[in-house]
């Protein structure tokens, strides 16, 4: 994968630093993956008041690295159940999932956190950028809580907003960007730390289809510079950016085919 | 970038918010300095209302004569010259071990003396110390004495002698000029003529004597008691007499207000403390999404605990600094209107103490919230997103 932001010449690489420390955190590593990411027998069912609620029923899945993966499903389906669970952010109710062959739900404490702040990058629907800090704040955000030269963290997300065309816009706050320019700065936020994955939720849903393209022409760019990315969409237009596609239909694959062909945009 | 410039930064761009949490902090810090800052200023009045209240303990020579009354005072043994004291004494008194607890010694010889046809009480006195021990003693017109052979008379003794400031009077072949003459004050003070102790050892031809000795003890050092046995012990020839009463009834009042106004601190501290943990926990419900997105980002736990409790504290250091600014200012509007000539007591110390009040209730009262933003599931707050 290539680095998304350039190496400072003055200052210790921090991002190996950062590996390195990882990676003395994650052994000993799933012998059982076979490939970047690795799901098993993946279940979640959710016990409320009522009949309990059956998200995913067992689900197997193989990704390799670098690949573009289209989720989709009509609502209810089990998507974002799906998304999350590859989020580090809700535990299965049976099987298992491996992340470059970190096997997440034997991770203890706050590890899981550690791995989300490592290995992904969250893009939401809702752009959910925090309201009161500004574009390059809001970027700097995942730095923030880790060991890194303040000037640094500022470089590195002034890189990454120039990389999505927004460094003309780093001081101005959420409110005064516009859908467009928020999803970009999500998107920012979302690579600041060089994930090796990128795990998106509806990420057009409120985007025109002029800036949908536009967005999508970024992620594929993204994804060719090696980024595995996947994504949770309804919208049938963008199913050519896809490597692969997914079809989930209560909470079992429906459909698992090769997305668009070689030389497809982006 | 660290979790401090997101705490800051989310105190400064959300002003509503923070102006309503620094201004409860800051009344009820406000309010603690004020009434801690009048209770001092009391405090400090009332121990100088003590002072200068006058002795608190009489040193007289030991007698089997009936005492004599001499100012309400009971001395014993003025039967002018019959029992006296040997200026000696003083000596002994210095030398006790609470001598800094003794802030006047008033040495004082009484005796009669003639002037034209009248007997009149003569009193000499160190008139720097008398003066200061008797803060009511005001000389108008004129002034206190300075100097050798120079005498004020009370009030009663110059309307009688005829005296204005100015005027010369000969005792015992020596002339006394009068500098000024005492304001009334309804004691037996207005019938004497106060000069210099050495002037009137040698007019009453009674030199190195004393006919008593007023000390006044400082109300925060040792007790009175321990400095009157103190001074029992090393002057066993003389009687020392304390004045309990008025002391003790002076320092159960300043006790009773502090004992109010630490009961009022702690309804207010319980109150203000109150105001944090509702504001604080209504700001993490409505950061919910906030915190979500944050712990989706890679904040662990103890990130999102340390964030909301790091914004407490922020709010409360300034809280605490401008309560201690704004509960001084009104004790300067205050104390004015409850004690007039009292002095408002700066206590640099106070401030500290206000800043660390502010500090620990804020971040007590924010402890529950933010370990409950802390605690918060993930995916539950992005549910919500």
């Amino acid at each position: 994968m290539k680095s998304i932001v350039s190496p400072s010449a003055d200052s210790p690489d921090p991002v190996a630093e950062s590996e390195a420390r990882l990676a003395r955190l994650f052994q000993p590593l799933d012998p059982r993956a076979a490939s970047f990411i690795d799901i098993r027998g993946l279940e979640k069912t959710f016990v409320g008041d009522g009949a309990p609620v059956h998200a995913l029923r067992g689900l197997d899945l193989n990704v390799a690295e670098g690949t573009f993966l289209g989720v989709m499903g009509q609502s209810g389906s089990g998507k974002s159940t799906f998304l999350a669970m590859l989020g580090g952010l809700s535990h299965p109710t049976a099987g298992g999932i491996s992340v470059d062959g970190i096997d997440l739900y034997a991770l203890r404490g706050e590890r899981l956190a550690d791995f989300r702040r490592e290995y992904l990058g969250f893009v939401f629907q809702a752009f959910n950028l925090v309201p009161y800090l500004t574009a390059l704040e809001n970027v700097m955000l995942p730095l923030a809580v880790k060991k890194m030269p303040g000037g640094e963290k500022r470089r590195r997300a002034l890189d990454v907003l120039e990389r999505v065309g927004l460094s003309d816009r780093a001081g101005h706050l959420p409110g005064k960007l516009s859908g467009g320019e928020q999803e970009r700065v999500a998107i920012a936020r979302a690579l600041v730390n060089e994930p090796p994955l990128v795990l998106a939720d509806e990420p057009t849903g409120a985007l025109d289809s002029e800036t949908t393209q536009e967005i999508m022409d970024l992620f594929a760019m993204l994804n060719g510079e090696g980024i595995t990315i996947v994504m949770v969409t309804h919208n049938p237009e963008i199913e050519r950016y896809f490597d692969r596609i997914i079809v989930l239909r209560d909470g079992l694959l429906e459909r698992d085919a090769p997305g668009a062909p070689p030389g497809a945009p982006g | 970038m660290r979790l401090r410039t997101i705490a800051t930064l989310s105190l400064l761009r959300r002003r509503a918010r923070a102006t309503f949490l620094v201004a409860g902090l800051l009344i009820g810090v406000g309010t603690v300095v004020t009434l801690v800052s009048l209770t001092q200023s009391l405090t400090g009045q009332t121990k100088a209302d003590l002072q200068s209240f006058g002795a608190n303990i009489i040193v007289s020579p030991r007698t089997k004569d009936v005492a004599l009354s001499y100012g309400g005072i009971s001395a014993g043994g003025l039967s002018l010259g019959s029992q006296t004291l040997d200026e000696s004494v003083l000596k002994r008194i210095d030398a006790i071990p609470a001598r800094k607890s003794i802030a006047v010694v008033a040495p004082e010889l009484v005796g009669t003396v003639k002037v034209g046809a009248r007997n009149v009480l003569l009193m000499g006195v160190r008139p720097e110390d008398q003066f200061r021990l008797k803060r009511w003693w005001s000389v108008d017109p004129g002034r206190a004495p300075s100097k050798r052979r120079e005498m004020v008379a009370g009030s009663a003794a110059a309307k009688a002698l005829k005296l204005t400031m100015g005027d010369y009077v000969s005792l015992g072949g020596r002339r006394f000029t009068i500098t000024g003459v005492l304001q009334p004050t309804g004691s037996q003070d207005d019938q004497l003529l106060v000069t210099d102790l050495l002037s009137a050892q040698q007019v009453l031809e009674m030199p190195g004597k004393l006919t008593l000795i007023e000390v006044s003890a400082l109300s925060a050092g040792t007790p009175v008691d321990t400095i009157s046995a103190q001074l029992a012990a090393a002057l066993p020839q003389a009687k020392v007499a304390t004045m309990q009463e008025a002391v003790q009834s002076r320092v159960h009042a300043v006790g009773q207000y502090k004992s109010f106004s630490y009961a009022i601190v702690a309804v207010v501290v319980a109150i203000q403390a109150l105001v944090v943990f509702v504001t604080m926990m209504g700001s993490v419900s409505q950061r919910t999404h906030e915190i979500g997105v944050l712990r989706a980002l890679g904040f662990r736990r103890a990130h999102i605990t340390r964030l909301i409790l790091l914004e407490a504290v922020i709010a409360s250091v300034v809280a605490g600094i401008l309560g201690y600014l704004v509960g001084m200012g009104v004790t300067y509007v205050v104390l004015p209107l409850v004690a007039s000539g009292a002095q408002v007591a700066w206590a640099p110390l106070l401030g500290v103490i206000a800043v660390g009040l502010a500090v620990t209730i804020g971040a007590l009262a924010t402890l529950y919230p933010a370990l409950r933003a802390g605690a918060m599931d993930p995916t539950d707050a992005l549910r919500a997103l």
